[in-house]
């Protein structure tokens, strides 16, 4: 029998606060309005992207603004093979997403991570800016400013392409972004866990002095480019179908900005920081803009409120409350 | 590590570095042999730690060239250095700062295994790691302190982890940048004490050193290169170049000569 102070353990908490969060996540379309779980379901793509945002930017310490070009590159994959290749199975694009994701995140990571601070964020940010120019000057091919639109995928082999929109949203597709983010949360916990996030956290806090263990640093970072460029495309991909049509403001360099917002919202330092900063990005975005088309200045300002008073986030204030309460 | 002396592991030949017009390095050579710990000594700006860039591959001499074990490693970087098996701490404390020092020490020897590449097995249930992690840990004296966060521990003991993650690449040869530098005089002996058993242990062929404390140049050396205006002034025995009137006088100052040569005449008469 294990003792009431193990089960209660800190280790313990963690795993039953995922496990209520996740029921809560699960069951909230059978009793949440379609809209509530509509944008529940945008948070899961959004969370895949900033979960993979994150191990570059918290556990490797390279902020990227040209990130959301990944997401574009997913969600244009989804676009293009629903409506010009007609291939509808959700996992097929997903695989697709990834793979064309990783061929442009080695590309353009290569070049970017032989640089650092401003110049790492400035890059990307040119590259995301090239990207968005590239989807709005090719619309015989992209659709230009227009976009293109996403049909509905199968999942896993099934064609629910006879239920209403919204039944399909919040429904079984929202079940199906629910578990590819599940799945995903557990590989970059088990990523920034292994060997390989010690190194990345030694080459965010001391480059050269991890260099000088034997750790490669620029290659290291390469991977770490990489595996949060996939993380976008699934995200991207996911997010296409909820909004049914793409269109090149996905990659605009705003969109990139969104993504640092979230994860600095959340606070970058935790695991879990961008999850919940997504979650209430999205979630207060639409409170706020339904209350003033200001929203950008409210949320101006409440970057501004984050940066200067709570540099560690949501998940920095409710660690440091946790820590006052212990003591 | 006086014992057995052998063959030739690390050299230098005729090494410039300039830096603009300043000429931090002008032709310097050497070779340094299996089983010797060797001090550098000098005046400040007399180029020893661009000395110690050169040799660990960070800085690229304008001239010159540096073997390691036969193998020309003039430039080649630090990371692939570590990899041949030499290693370096610093002068100023290099660390972490949101490691514990158990995961510090762990970083270097992910990397001495290879480990760095497996993407989903856990850290913490690999038992290679965190023993041999531990073991170091206990090696220096820091077995105690190791769920500390590096940036709060004392000064001492930051340096000493700084030695500790380089020991932990198990290398053949080490350069310990002023190892002792901004260390309280007690604690300077137990660091020197700590790394020359340590270097017995891991067995390590070769330590070399930049110092400034004159009693621990010549209590642990084997011998002695004293560098000036970045040249080599002195090469020798530690009881060789404290006869060398013109070497002290340069590298200690005034004050220093002074004392040690007036304690030599006092001896005299």
């Amino acid at each position: 029998m294990r003792t009431w102070r193990e089960i209660t353990s800190r280790g313990n908490f963690r795993i039953w606060g995922l496990a209520l969060a996740g029921l809560f996540l699960l069951g909230l379309p059978f009793w949440a309005s379609q809209f509530v779980s509509y944008l529940m379901l945008t948070f899961f793509a959004y969370a895949i992207t900033v979960i993979g945002f994150n191990l570059l930017f918290g556990f490797t310490g390279l902020l990227s603004f040209g990130h959301a070009l990944f997401m574009a590159a997913g969600a244009y994959t989804a676009a293009f093979l629903t409506s010009k290749f007609s291939v509808l199975s959700m996992e097929i694009i997903l695989v697709v997403a990834v793979i064309v994701s990783s061929i442009l995140a080695a590309l353009i990571g290569a070049i970017c991570v032989r640089y650092i601070k401003i110049y790492f964020a400035m890059l990307t940010l040119a590259f995301g800016m090239l990207f968005y120019t590239f989807l709005l000057k090719f619309y015989y091919l992209t659709g230009g400013d227009e976009g293109m639109r996403v049909l509905r995928p199968s999942l896993l082999g099934f064609n629910l392409s006879e239920i209403p929109k919204m039944q399909f949203l919040t429904g079984s597709y929202y079940l199906y972004s629910f578990v590819v983010l599940a799945i995903l949360a557990f590989l970059m916990w088990k990523i920034v866990s292994s060997p390989f996030g010690l190194c990345l956290r030694a080459i965010r806090d001391n480059p050269e002095k991890a260099e000088y263990l034997g750790v490669s640093v620029k290659r290291y970072r390469w991977y770490a480019f990489v595996i949060s460029g996939a993380y976008a495309a699934v995200g991207g991909a996911l997010l296409a179908p909820a909004i049914g049509q793409v269109d090149p403001g996905l990659t605009y360099w705003t969109h990139s900005g969104t993504l640092v917002f979230m994860t600095l919202l959340g606070g970058f330092e935790n695991f879990f920081g961008p999850l919940i900063g997504g979650i209430v990005y999205i979630f207060l975005q639409d409170k706020v803009m339904s209350l003033t088309t200001y929203w950008r200045f409210i949320f101006g300002g409440i970057l501004a409120f984050i940066v200067v008073v709570a540099p560690g986030g949501i998940a920095g204030v409710i660690g440091s409350f946790v820590k006052r309460r212990k003591n | 590590m006086r014992e057995e002396r052998g063959r030739t592991i690390l050299s230098a030949r005729d090494v410039h570095k300039h830096y603009g017009e300043f000429c931090a390095l002008g032709g310097v050579s050497f070779q340094i042999s299996e089983g010797e710990f060797v001090s550098i000594i000098g005046p400040n700006g007399a180029g020893k730690t661009t000395l110690i860039n050169v040799l660990t591959g960070l800085l690229k001499p304008n001239q010159g060239k540096v073997f390691f074990k036969d193998r020309e490693i003039t430039g080649i970087g630090p990371e692939k250095l570590s990899k041949l098996g030499l290693a370096r701490s610093f002068q100023l404390v290099n660390i972490f700062p949101n490691f514990s020092v158990l995961e510090f020490l762990m970083v270097a020897i992910v990397s001495r295994l290879n480990k760095g590449k497996n993407f989903f097995s856990s850290l913490l249930r690999d038992s290679k790691v965190t023993g041999e992690a531990l073991e170091v840990a206990q090696l220096f004296g820091l077995d105690e302190k190791k769920d500390v966060l590096t940036k709060n521990l004392p000064q001492g003991d930051k340096k000493m982890l700084d030695v500790a993650s380089a020991f932990a690449l198990h290398p053949e040869v080490i350069l310990l940048d002023e190892p002792t530098s901004g260390v309280s005089t007690s604690d300077k002996n137990r660091i020197m004490e700590t790394l020359v058993s340590a270097s017995k242990k891991i067995g390590i062929k070769s330590i070399i050193q930049v110092e400034h404390d004159m009693d621990i140049v010549f209590s642990y050396s084997d011998r002695i290169i004293a560098l000036h205006q970045g040249k080599i002034l002195a090469d020798g025995a530690p009881k060789t170049i404290e006869k060398d009137e013109e070497v002290v006088c340069t590298v200690l100052g005034q004050k220093e000569c002074f004392k040690i040569f007036s304690s030599i005449s006092d001896r005299k008469s």
